[in-house]
């Protein structure tokens, strides 16, 4: 592409582009906080640590046991071979070996 | 007697050192067990605090498995800073080495993308320039501009479908993850970060963008790395979400 032809495709995708804008759902509609709300389970709090009073223990799991109690969703997701062949299966079997002395 | 700080901090980090001599209490008798009390809570808080930082990880490998991977991580990598906000930024590292998670091999990127979004959520604020604006540069104009990102915005480039894997365990409902390499871009429209699955080219654009490249740089950076590259739809997002907050002078 001469560069003649490629300002003006840019100039057709920044057009294109600013009636996209325009016509989507506006996240300019106002949107207020509501802090302390979010379901419980439900993770909404994007602050995350240090936003909160943590530190009022129980018992902290420093255990050489690594169990696989429960497997999470890890063994949901089942993803194909990559071309090069590399490991790519959410299996948590790696779980279970390599356990600390 | 005065507690040297390293032998307190070996101790503080490892349940089988003992504990460090010469600690007292108010009463002036030995304090050895508030020591454990207080090095169960350094552990205890900073686990809590992965958990926090990392919900998509803890569910991926499942609640009880990420404790121990988190008591592994934070005795390796305790806080550098006593400001909570961005600990954790080892872990993708730690991820990709940890036995048990090694094989593992999209974790990584989600923990990447993780802490991104709290970046993001953290990051200073930046007025977006009008999308009007944009279009009312002469292309010629648009194409030598250096255009500054929003100070919240963040790219993930991987090459597995970390943005999927993301929703999968977040959002009821949403689909399975089907392999493909994924570029998810952070934005910060309003308060809270999203995360967003990018269209082809998206990417290399972005990242050419973040490095430097003048505008018409990065479209042919673009081009060239994804021939199907789609600039209207990444210019729309960019737009709509306020990811754009100069436009820099013309060089």
């Amino acid at each position: 592409m001469s560069n003649t032809t490629k300002t003006l495709a840019v100039a057709g995708a920044v057009a294109a582009a600013l009636t996209a804008s325009l016509s989507a759902p506006a996240h300019a509609q106002a949107k207020e906080k509501c802090y302390g709300v979010s379901l419980a389970g439900k993770n909404d709090c994007a602050a995350g640590p240090g936003t909160t009073c943590a530190g009022t223990s129980t018992v902290d799991y420093q255990g050489n046991a690594w169990t696989l109690v429960d497997a999470g969703t890890c063994t949901e997701i089942e993803l194909p071979a990559m071309a090069d062949g590399t490991e790519r299966e959410g299996s948590l079997e790696a779980l279970e070996r390599d356990l600390p002395a | 007697m005065i507690v040297d700080q390293t032998t307190f901090r070996t101790a503080l980090l490892d349940a089988t050192a003992p504990r460090p001599e010469g600690l007292s209490d108010g009463a002036g008798a030995p304090a050895g067990r508030r020591f454990d009390v207080y090095r169960n809570n350094v552990a205890f808080s900073l686990t809590e605090a992965l958990e926090t930082a990392f919900p998509v990880v803890a569910k991926l490998v499942g609640a009880a498995n990420f404790k121990l991977l988190a008591g592994a991580f934070l005795r390796q990598h305790p806080p550098r800073s006593p400001v909570m906000m961005f600990y954790g930024s080892d872990m993708p590292a730690f991820l990709a080495a940890f036995g048990p998670t090694a094989g593992i091999g999209y974790l990584p990127d989600v923990a990447r993308l993780e802490l991104a979004l709290r970046e993001s959520y953290h990051a200073a604020d930046a007025a977006p320039v009008a999308p009007a604006e944009i279009g009312a540069l002469a292309p010629e104009d648009l194409m030598a501009r250096r255009v500054t990102l929003a100070p919240s915005f963040r790219l993930i480039r991987s090459r597995w479908p970390v943005h999927a894997i993301w929703r999968f365990n977040t959002e009821d409902g949403a689909p399975k993850p089907a392999m493909a390499a994924e570029d998810v871009a952070v934005f910060r429209p309003e308060y809270d970060p999203v995360p967003v699955l990018l269209p082809p080219g998206g990417g290399a654009f972005l990242e050419a963008l973040q490095s430097g490249a003048s505008f018409g740089g990065a479209v042919e950076a673009a081009a060239e790395a994804t021939p199907d590259t789609d600039l209207t739809a990444i210019l729309a997002l960019l737009m709509s979400h306020g990811a754009i907050t100069d436009l820099g002078d013309v060089r």
